[in-house]
């Protein structure tokens, strides 16, 4: 599903955000992708979500060429990468149904199949009844979890997730993880960069450790 | 699949349309200054063709003196005159002989002994041609000359009133006028139109940048944009539509009064429909170019991180 073959990614200024890292993560994995602040996770996410091109190396995503891939052929590449941000990144001006219809009106899906899969979205992640809320008021879990309908509402292959528990406290950082292996289960592949060793350690994943810019270990235990 | 496209377009056009009603305020001054801007060569622009039919209807402005050779008998000079009566470019013809025109020079110029002193009339016979009103055009009545220049009696023939020409003339040049400061003015628009979607952009930053992030296309995104741009267009156009039409009626009683004091029926009509066709199209279409100028230029600047 995601192949990295010596991909390094510089900044303009100079500086390194990730050099010379290989792997591959087949589909419907769920690796978690872990290192120090600073240590080029955004980045690696960002390569994949065609964010940011890498510099050199090769980037496969699905098959698809992310090095070659034109920038007007970018909006159709980004419709299968589910993304979720630490911020959450919605739109606070618009209803919660708005913000996870987003994905399926900016691809042109018709009205009612739009209300159909934007509802079964948000009774997945469990607010089915915040419809018609504003962003703004509710809890911070519940705003990432309007993210995650966001990101799945379409259902792409692939989902991407940075620091998507950041900012909350243990218990609804699990509920999140259980929500993530729940996508797993029906063969969504998911690459979740985080901070939070101790909730990852108890889970048996694949881990990929990023150290300034390089993979310096890839199994199911961390190192560092 | 057609009907789908068009379908998401009305779609989209409208919810733009929504946005603007929305914010009503910020949509009439905008369209205002986009009204006014335009309502000034439209107004000029009508108060041109308004002289043109005052001109138009000066009816026997341009005379065309027909002077006959002198070897043009009275009876021939009487069914030439018949006969150009007849034609239909010609509206009146006035047959002078020699004799009338001897009489006249006589009691005009003073110079009475001179002429008796001559034992033959010196004076050719002449023919005064008015042409139709509607062939009273430059170049109709150059036409007209052309033909009567023809005619074997024809010895001189003459267009009296130059200043008709002058008018026309003048008139051309206050349309070139109306042309350039049309033209001056659209550019206004388009820079009005342009800043006003770059502030729009500015105020939707976020919602641009989320759009792509999940994968919006360009044409999408610029789609709502471009639609705004229409609309503040066509309500400037409308604008000024109302405000020349308003100005026209408040103008029209004194012109009234004023031509009925120089016994002219002249009063002034609204904006015609082929001008107020062309006005809408024209700033819709400003209003859409606009825009796309400004969406081209700042879209591409706005990019998910
Ligand atoms: N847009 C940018 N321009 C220049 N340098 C950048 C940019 N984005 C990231 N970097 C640099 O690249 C390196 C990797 O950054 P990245 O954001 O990928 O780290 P991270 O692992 O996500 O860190 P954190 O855990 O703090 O989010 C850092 O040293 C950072 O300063
Ligand atoms: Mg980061």
């Amino acid at each position: 599903m995601i192949n990295f073959d010596n991909v390094s990614k510089r900044y303009p200024g100079g500086h390194d955000g990730l050099s010379n890292v290989s792997f591959h993560i087949k589909p419907a994995e769920m690796v978690f992708l872990t290192g120090h602040s600073g240590a080029g996770k955004s980045t690696l996410l960002k390569l994949i979500g065609l964010l940011e091109r890498a510099t050199r190396g090769q980037v496969l995503v699905g098959g698809r060429n992310l090095t070659q891939l034109p920038n007007r052929k970018i909006p159709y590449h980004r419709r299968e990468v589910g993304m979720i941000f630490q911020d959450h990144r919605l739109l606070n001006d618009r209803t919660v149904f708005d913000n996870v219809a987003l994905p399926l009106v900016v691809a042109g899906m018709g009205h009612k199949e739009v209300g159909r899969r934007v509802r079964a979205a948000l009774d997945k992640v469990g607010l089915l009844n915040k419809e018609k809320s504003a962003p703004i008021t509710l809890s911070g879990g519940e705003q990432q979890r309007v993210g995650i309908a966001r990101a799945v509402v379409s259902k792409p292959p692939l989902v991407l997730a940075d620091e998507p528990t950041g900012n909350l406290d243990p218990a609804l950082s699990k509920e999140i993880m259980t929500l993530f292996e729940n996508f797993n289960q029906v063969g969504v592949t998911l690459l979740i960069a985080t901070h939070d060793i101790e909730l990852i350690s108890r889970m048996n994943r694949r881990i990929l450790t990023l150290d300034k810019g390089q993979l310096s270990h890839d199994g199911l235990k961390h190192t560092w | 699949m057609l009907k789908i496209w068009v379908l998401r377009h009305i779609q989209v056009s409208l919810a733009s349309l929504g946005r603007l009603v929305r914010l009503p305020l910020s949509t009439l001054m905008t369209s205002a200054v986009i009204g006014i801007a335009l309502a000034l060569p439209t107004g000029m622009h009508v108060a041109l063709d308004h002289l043109q039919a005052i001109s138009g209807g000066w009816d026997g402005a341009a005379t065309i003196s027909l002077f006959l050779k002198q070897d043009v008998e009275a009876k021939a000079a009487e069914r030439l005159t018949e006969k150009l009566q007849a034609k239909s470019n010609i509206a009146e013809v006035e047959f002078i002989s020699r004799e009338a025109a001897l009489e006249e020079f006589r009691q005009l110029s003073g110079f009475g002994e001179a002429l008796d002193a001559l034992n033959s009339n010196p004076l050719p016979a002449l023919l005064v041609i008015k042409p139709t009103t509607e062939q009273s055009d430059p170049l109709s009545t150059q036409q007209l000359i052309d033909e009567l220049e023809q005619l074997s009696e024809a010895d001189l023939v003459q267009l009296d009133m130059q200043w008709v020409r002058r008018f026309h003339a003048l008139t051309e040049i206050a349309q070139r006028g109306v042309f350039v400061l049309a033209s001056l003015l659209g550019l206004a628009v388009l820079l009005i139109i342009g800043n006003t979607i770059r502030l729009e952009i500015q105020n939707r930053h976020a919602e641009i940048e989320i759009s792509k992030l999940i994968g919006a296309t360009d044409a999408f995104i610029r789609r709502p944009f471009l639609y705004a741009g229409f609309w503040y267009g066509l309500f400037g156009g409308v604008i000024a539509c109302l405000m020349v039409n308003l100005s026209i009626l408040t103008l029209d009683d004194p012109v009234g009064q004023l031509a009925s004091l120089y016994h002219s029926s002249f009063s002034l009509s609204i904006v015609d429909l082929q001008t107020v066709t062309v006005l809408l199209t024209g700033s819709s279409l400003l209003g859409l170019l606009g825009s796309w100028i400004s969406v081209g230029r700042h879209l591409s600047t706005i990019e998910p991180s």
